[in-house]
């Protein structure tokens, strides 16, 4: 019956004057961030304190919005990114940066007070984004696992690798 | 001649008095409609956000006054101001308490608040017309057909608390609840009457004449500034006024033990403006079909019924 619903509605939503406000006041309090919050996007360093990035253009070519530039370095025998720009006035952090990146370089973290009065400084240099330390992934280093030589590795000295075989070796 | 001015002086201050309150009641409903929901409400200019207010105001004072080139320009300028003005005249004969009151003992008091209120109904359908556009215009055609549907049984309701004083005058009225409030022998002539002022109010659930979803504002889409403050100033007084007339009909005015008049008539009026707001927090907006019906298949029988059993207890010599 409509009436005794519209008081029992009546009288539920007057129950709630004395319930606790959802809201949080956000200048002064701050919201609980996940550990694994998509927010401001870093690049990190190895535990060695080397740039993780390896100029893969992964995350470059993942990004949907085509919010990452990058160009790697033309000094021979290094792979770190010259330039490493981030239009955040385009990224709608979606993460598939992260999860491209092969090298844990790009990461993003439980930040997103970033507002701007200037659009143009929304765009993130790679000064603005390279941080001293390694992030969310703390001891891993892809110099160390990947197959390739590298300072004073050589093939097949890489962690869980092994030596590599030769195959002529294997001859009766 | 100082008679004349203490009463105008008196009236001013009711008057102004009224229209405070009413602003004051668009901060007050936010910060309850807030907590009804389980927000906070607006709680940031000045302590727990009581300079709302003022901030509207000003914001509202510098807004662009602007009145549409397919407008009719002297009847949209003339709608707001007939709302506000007929909803504020009505309080002329509110009795605030034994004294205060700009003429509370006028012998046509009840019939002077019914006209008022039939007249605001003109505002709200000239503000549709004269606006010249859809919208407006649906939501004008709706006011009218409600606001004159539900105005039938609002009379039809108090003509039972009529009947038991014997006069249309409020301050008798208030005077003949001495012993009994007449919720309670006219308990189903305080139904249709509650609901028509919602109606009349046209506040959730009965404001269809806005319809925010459906109409974009209803009959003020066209309004800006102060023409739009003044409609919504208007709507906030008529649910003082009509919250008032509640009270003065249905619980006594005044009456009430131990503390005095004028802060029992304000812990009153106080109950039936936050139960206003309630409704809104509570209850959607019904189909117009379903107003209509509840209006003439519901309310009207219910109020006659009233009326007949009324009349027919009295004569009989027991009401
Ligand atoms: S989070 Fe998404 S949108 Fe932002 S840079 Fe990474 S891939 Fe592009
Ligand atoms: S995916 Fe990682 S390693 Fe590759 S370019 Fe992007 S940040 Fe550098």
């Amino acid at each position: 019956m409509f009436i005794t619903s519209a008081i029992r509605t009546l009288w539920l939503t007057f129950l709630h004057l004395f319930h606790k406000t959802e809201t949080v006041q956000y200048p002064e309090q701050k919201p609980y961030l996940a550990p694994r919050y998509r927010g401001r996007i870093v690049l990190t360093r190895d535990p060695d304190g080397e740039e993780r990035c390896v100029s893969c253009y992964l995350c470059a070519a993942v990004c949907p919005v085509d919010c990452i530039s990058l160009q790697k370095t033309s000094e021979p025998d290094k792979w770190t990114p010259e330039h490493f720009r981030i239009n955040f006035s385009r990224c709608i952090f979606c993460g598939f940066c992260e999860e491209a990146c092969p090298t844990s370089a790009i990461q993003l973290i439980p930040d997103f007070e970033m507002s701007e009065f200037v659009r143009q400084n929304l765009v993130y240099e790679k000064e603005n984004l390279l941080i001293a330390g390694t992030g969310k992934v703390p001891d891993y280093n892809f110099y160390r696992v990947a197959g390739v030589t590298a300072f004073d590795k050589e093939k097949g000295m890489a962690l869980n690798e092994a030596a590599p075989v030769d195959p002529r070796g294997l001859m009766p | 001649m100082i008679g004349v001015l203490i009463e105008l002086v008196e009236a001013t201050g009711i008057l102004l008095g009224v229209t405070l309150l009413a602003a004051g009641l668009t901060f007050a409903e936010r910060r309850l409609l807030g907590f009804w929901q389980d927000r906070l409400g607006p709680n940031r200019v000045g302590w727990q956000g009581t300079l709302q207010i003022v901030a509207d105001m000003i914001k509202i004072f510098f807004k662009q006054d602007w009145t549409p080139p397919f407008a009719d320009p002297v009847i949209f300028v003339a709608a707001p101001i007939i709302v506000l003005t007929t909803v504020v005249l009505g309080f002329a004969v509110v009795p605030i308490t034994p004294l205060v009151g700009i003429i509370p003992d006028m012998n046509i008091g009840l019939l002077f608040f019914l006209g008022m209120t039939s007249l605001s109904v003109y505002g709200v359908i000239l503000a549709g017309w004269s606006s010249n556009s859809k919208f407006a215009l649906l939501g004008g055609m709706r006011a009218a057909a409600q606001m004159v549907s539900y105005e039938v049984f609002m009379g039809l309701a108090v003509i039972g608390v009529v009947m038991l004083t014997g006069s249309f005058s409020l301050s008798k009225i208030v005077d003949a609840q001495t012993n009994m409030w007449f919720i309670v022998p006219q308990f189903f002539g305080f139904l249709p009457f509650l609901i028509a002022g919602i109606a009349e109010a046209h506040r959730l659930p009965f404001d269809l004449p806005e319809g925010e979803n459906e109409l974009g504002a209803g009959f003020h889409t066209e309004y800006s500034s102060m023409k739009f403050g003044m409609f919504f100033v208007g709507e906030y007084a008529s649910i003082v006024l009509i919250s008032s007339i509640t009270v003065v009909l249905y619980f006594g005015g005044w009456h009430g033990p131990f503390l005095p008049p004028a802060l029992w008539f304000a812990l009153k009026i106080g109950f039936f403006i936050g139960f206003f707001i309630l409704l809104r927090a509570a209850l959607p907006r019904p189909r117009y079909d379903q107003l209509m019906s509840y209006g003439w298949k519901l309310m009207l029988p219910l109020s006659i019924a009233n009326l007949a059993i009324t009349g027919a207890l009295m004569l009989s010599g027991i009401g």
